[in-house]
């Protein structure tokens, strides 16, 4: 499955990545040369090999739901950009 | 006495004996960092005035008989680990001026621990990439030779345990970010079970493959702080709920018996002859302290690299989305929300960082998720598979860290893939979740190290630190050092 570089716009789209026509071009090749690669996977047989690739060695350790006390609202605000009245400002989303 | 030559348990025993300080040791180390880290590009921020009080508060702890093996022992983190109040950027402009409000896991274990912290240590940006010249700050460099690179992403820490400028590191290790960069450098890198350390706090890459694990000067260093940072913990779900075993005092029983599995997907035609030639004569050493050499096989190895790029890069795609501009870190202003996002990132990352996050959302998009991203996650299921297999005939498998010493820098900086196959022997542990362990075997005629790699099953780290101290004690490699 070749990678075009329309295909490149598209997923730094979705990724939302501002690209260049010159980057895009040369992510493209690159793209390319590494799923050139990867596409040796298609050999493989994995009919039996189910999809348990996720599960890691011990069971999950859930928490019990209880709540505990959390960042004040000063702390988390400190590392945002732009903020007024205890709220994070963004520009305008509704019109 | 040079006290930053001196290893976590010489110090230790130094500072328990009152026979030096915490500070006078933690003053030399910034001493020493004053002087080389220019060079070295070993730290990206320096903590010197957190790290003399936590010094003082530890010579205070010590005087009242109430230290722990790490109490005033100056070490250093990975730039990853978020540090309350201290800038964590995990070598990214979009996190350049990002100041985090608490302690990642392992950060608040070492600090309870009564360790001192000299500062935050360079990487590749995000922990993607294998040189550390995706650092978006400055390389860091090798200190055995300043024109080639120390290995990555935990470069840093490797170059500043390698060149004394730190007691011991944390780093991370997603495909081989903790031993790769060890190898290179000459000192002992430990991932563990995927489960066994919290990674609560620790900036994400690929939560399914991402572990933290020690640097260290020898292997006695890497049991000390592997027992200091594991255990189970509430905000990590993922962190396993099982006893941590007292791994210092399970190094000194022997490799009697000890089965060692040789895969021959490992030893390959083409390898770098020095370094095949150091990782036999280190297996040879383990055979006359009694261990028994079996062969294995670890048939879906060719494939690893694939899937490893494929899986790591989604999961890379979806959790690098968190950097939009919005909370923290970076913005750049625009007039509608999507373009601040687009804008944000497209200033903040850097080219290696945005190429992995294309392909990881590449894999994933509508059309490509069944031929790439769910037959990765098949073809991981079987290579778990091979080890679980393997694990029936051996107790550890051995193989070379690294296809080739360290390399010089900009030699594979222009081409993505042939970086990538630089993991080629480390990247499988992360697959199936295993622990695995590279420990210095030798130098090349060029003075450059070479590291064995020895992996174990699941939460056994104590059978490959058992290995590799009895290794490391019947070659004596360590004592060298880089000369700087």
């Amino acid at each position: 499955m070749p990678i075009t570089t329309k295909d490149v716009l598209h997923v730094a789209d979705l990724a939302r990545l501002e690209v260049n026509e010159a980057d895009a071009a040369l992510y493209t090749a690159q793209l390319q040369k590494i799923l050139g690669h990867v596409e040796k996977l298609s050999e493989v047989d994995t009919q039996d090999a189910g999809n348990k690739a996720t599960e890691t060695a011990g069971t999950r350790v859930l928490r019990e739901d209880k709540a505990v006390k959390g960042m004040s609202q000063d702390d988390a605000l400190k590392n945002a950009p732009e903020r007024s009245d205890g709220c994070i400002k963004v520009p305008q989303i509704i019109e | 006495m040079d006290l930053t030559s001196l290893t976590v348990h010489e110090l230790s025993a130094l500072l328990q004996k009152r026979e030096v300080s915490s500070v006078e040791v933690t003053s030399a180390y910034l001493k020493r960092i004053a002087s080389l880290n220019e060079r070295l590009g070993a730290y990206i921020t320096v903590t010197d005035v957190e790290a003399i009080a936590a010094a003082k508060e530890a010579d205070k702890r010590l005087s009242s008989n109430t230290g722990a093996p790490l109490t005033g022992v100056p070490i250093s983190v990975k730039d990853i680990f978020c540090t309350a109040g201290v800038r964590t950027t995990c070598a990214s402009k979009i996190l350049e001026n990002f100041i985090p409000a608490y302690d990642a896991a392992i950060v608040a274990k070492l600090k309870d621990a009564g360790a001192v912290i000299l500062g935050k240590n360079n990487m590749d940006e995000f922990a993607m990439g294998s040189s550390t010249e995706n650092s978006a700050f400055f390389p860091a460099r090798n200190p055995w030779d300043l024109q080639r690179v120390p290995g990555g992403s935990s470069g840093g820490s490797a170059s500043a345990v390698a060149a004394d400028l730190s007691a011991a590191s944390v780093g991370t290790d997603t495909g081989g970010s903790i031993r790769q960069p060890a190898s290179c450098c000459g000192v002992v890198g430990l991932k563990p079970t995927y489960g066994r350390v919290s990674r609560y706090g620790m900036i994400a890459f690929a939560s399914s493959l991402d572990q933290a694990g020690p640097i260290t000067k020898d292997v006695t260093d890497a049991a000390i702080m592997l027992a200091a940072i594991a255990g189970h913990d509430p905000l990590d779900s993922t962190s396993v709920d099982s006893s941590v075993p007292n791994f210092p005092g399970l190094l000194s029983r022997g490799v009697k018996g000890l089965r060692i599995g040789i895969p021959k997907e490992y030893f390959i035609e083409g390898m770098d002859s020095e370094v095949s030639a150091s990782v036999n004569n280190a297996l040879d050493c383990l055979k006359k302290e009694g261990a028994l050499a079996v062969p294995i096989t670890l048939p879906h190895t060719e494939y690893a690299v694939s899937v490893y790029y494929l899986l790591a890069t989604a999961e890379a795609s979806s959790n690098l989305a968190r950097f939009d501009g919005v909370k923290y870190g970076l913005r750049v202003g625009a007039a509608s929300l999507i373009d601040m996002y687009k804008k944000s990132r497209a200033a903040g990352f850097g080219p290696e960082v945005k190429r992995r996050i294309m392909l990881g959302t590449y894999a994933l998009s509508a059309g490509y998720y069944d031929a790439y991203y769910k037959k990765a996650s098949e073809v991981r299921a079987l290579i778990k598979r091979d080890f679980d297999e393997a694990f029936k005939t051996c107790d550890v498998i051995a193989t070379p860290t690294c296809p080739t010493p360290a390399f010089k820098l900009g030699e594979k900086t222009q081409d993505p893939l042939t970086m990538y196959l630089s993991d080629i022997f480390t990247i499988s542990c992360n697959l199936a979740g295993i622990p695995g362990i590279s420990v210095p075997c030798g130098f090349t005629k060029d003075k450059l190290p070479i590291g064995l790699q020895l992996l174990g099953a699941p939460f056994d780290e104590a059978t490959i630190l058992r290995a590799a101290y009895t290794f490391e004690q019947t070659a004596g490699i360590r004592k060298e050092k880089s000369g700087l």
